[in-house]
């Protein structure tokens, strides 16, 4: 009798013990993924900035792509989401109409993949959040507080659709 | 750009056995050892005397089991996992990358027992398996894991989010361009009075089939030997009454085609034409006839138009204009020096819609699975299991 009472306590230790480990995982997976977004967030600016400082876009769009990108750089974390957003809007504006001058090719390129890896870590993030906020909503979970003091994990939501590829560089006049 | 990055491809089903997803793990393999990056994968194999490729570790031996409405060739059970154990343990991967992560063999095993960056792709739509599946808590404690998915279609983006929850990035299959570059032609084909071929569904009017009969019952008369070649399925009636009773023998119906007649299809035929009227996102027949070098006439909707480099790789007649399309076709049948001129742009053309292209996509994943702001990633390690002190690590209480 006491036997059994001590196996399934031991079983049940177990069992905890593993449903800590997910959680922990999850934790972590949402830090690796937020760090991710986060320098690729940096980099898409840097790319924006070294575009407009190749000189070769209309001015009007030159400044408003500056000061998005400036802007972006510098939000307080509760305005990112709107500055970034507004960074992606400037973007395409820019981009999407623009025939570019054969200079510009290799910046464009540049800000275009850096523009889709930022939808990239977005998107992983956003779904390891997910992830978490469901595992942290179970009864158990929520009971023993397993997840400790570990902050709830929030979405991150911005507008982050890329603007349209360049044409390949080689064989694209006949388009 | 990282270069040599080392890869673990997990398949699921037998690689011995043809496959869309053993299909899309080989290309995939094929594209990366092509950019640089060593790539190791690992699969049931059923019989012990199979060909491997160098890079495919079998994982055991098959069984059938009936899943997702089919029946999959899969391996499961403590032996296969020992070796799934092993192979994760001595690769030293970079990242892992499971494709049909919740199929109940090596990808399932595969992602209970590593510990790492971890990338999934999700291939079929199929709602009602998953939805019984991903209830269990082990399955989803494999699923947890993964820090990047990946959906090959609209459709299993959509079953995926709405049975796992979360969210995952769209990237397509690529074209196998190889896969079509070389086969002979038909028997009996392209034959000498001419050939134009098409395929397609017959009764889905924006295919165009119906445009192309016109046309081809305005150049019949003059062109004695003139055949058409049409392939795929459905009711040809319809578009067939654009071609008057004398010339319907020369129409040449072969319903639907397996992939390797198909891909003698595109080889068979002097012209070969894409008469869509819209709707087509991409043109998956259009980028294949590309692969095969065919000499192309196509509708000019804006996604071909876009496709064949606005005329370069192939002519463009207005869309729904047989009259137009006739002369396109015609001129064409009379100039051999025009044909192979197109098929070779096409060929250069289609190399854009390639594995290689779809792949740098891949990689620009597993790089963003593996940017960790500064703190270089730990590679793929073998999962340790539980861990008591998880429970404390984020302080209770």
């Amino acid at each position: 009798m006491v036997a059994a009472a001590v196996l399934a306590l031991v079983l049940f230790a177990f069992y905890l013990s593993w449903r800590a480990t997910r959680l922990d995982r999850l934790h972590h997976r949402v830090e690796t993924a937020r760090a991710a977004l986060d320098a690729a967030l940096l980099r898409r600016g840097s790319a924006v900035l070294d575009l407009v400082a190749a000189d070769g876009l209309p001015p009007e769009h030159a400044r408003a792509l500056a000061d998005a990108a400036t802007a972006a750089r510098r939000a307080p974390e509760a305005e990112r989401e709107l500055a970034e957003s507004a960074l992606s809007r400037a973007l395409r504006a820019a981009v999407d109409p623009l025939d570019a001058p054969r200079e510009l090719h290799d910046h464009l390129a540049e800000v275009v993949s850096e523009a889709r890896r930022v939808h990239l870590a977005r998107t992983f993030h956003n779904d390891a959040v997910a992830d978490t906020r469901r595992a942290r909503r179970s009864r158990l979970v929520r009971a023993l507080r397993l997840a400790g003091t570990a902050p709830l994990p929030d979405f991150f939501e911005i507008d982050d659709e890329p603007p349209a590829a360049p044409p390949p560089p080689a064989g694209s006049d006949t388009l | 750009m990282t270069v040599g990055m080392r890869v673990g491809l997990v398949c699921p089903y037998a690689w011995d056995v043809p496959g869309g997803v053993q299909q899309h793990v080989g290309d995939l393999a094929d594209a990366l050892t092509g950019m640089g990056h060593e790539v190791s994968v690992l699969a049931p194999v059923g019989s012990a005397d199979t060909d491997l490729p160098d890079h495919v570790v079998p994982a055991g031996r098959p069984v059938p089991v009936p899943y997702n409405g089919s029946v999959a060739r899969v391996s499961f059970g403590p032996r296969t996992a020992a070796r799934v154990r092993r192979w994760i343990d001595e690769g030293s991967f970079d990242v892992l990358h499971v494709h049909e992560p919740s199929a109940p063999s090596v990808s399932l095993l595969s992602c209970w027992a590593a510990d790492g960056p971890m990338v999934a792709t999700f291939h079929t739509s199929n709602p009602r398996s998953r939805a019984m599946a991903a209830g269990s808590g082990a399955l989803r404690s494999a699923m947890e894991k993964i820090n990047a998915r990946v959906a090959v279609s609209e459709a299993a983006r959509r079953t995926l989010v709405e049975h796992l929850g979360g969210d995952a990035v769209l990237i397509p299959n690529g074209v196998a361009v190889r896969r079509f570059a070389r086969a002979d032609p038909l028997p009996g084909w392209p034959g000498d009075g001419g050939s134009l071929a098409f395929l397609g569904r017959l009764d889905e009017p924006r295919k165009g089939l119906a445009t192309l009969l016109a046309a081809f019952a305005l150049l019949a008369p003059e062109r004695p030997g003139l055949r058409v070649l049409v392939a795929g399925p459905g009711d040809p009636g319809p578009a067939l009454e654009e071609v008057p009773a004398d010339l319907r023998d020369r129409v040449v119906l072969l319903g639907r085609l397996d992939d390797a007649d198909k891909a003698r299809a595109y080889h068979s035929a002097d012209v070969f034409c894409a008469p869509n009227l819209g709707g087509e996102s991409f043109g998956i027949v259009l980028t294949e006839a590309m692969s095969a070098g065919a000499a192309i006439v196509a509708s000019d909707i804006p996604a071909f138009a876009a496709v064949l480099n606005g005329g370069a790789a192939g002519e463009l007649f207005r869309t729904g204009d047989p009259v137009h399309l006739a002369e396109q076709a015609g001129a064409l049948l009379d100039d051999p020096v025009r044909r192979a001129e197109l098929g070779a742009a096409a060929r250069r053309a289609v190399r854009a819609y390639d594995w290689e292209t779809v792949a740098a996509e891949i990689v620009r994943v597993y790089e963003t699975v593996l940017m960790r702001g500064g703190t270089p990633a730990t590679g793929v390690r073998l999962d340790t299991g539980p861990r008591a002190t998880a429970l404390l690590r984020r302080g209770v209480g």
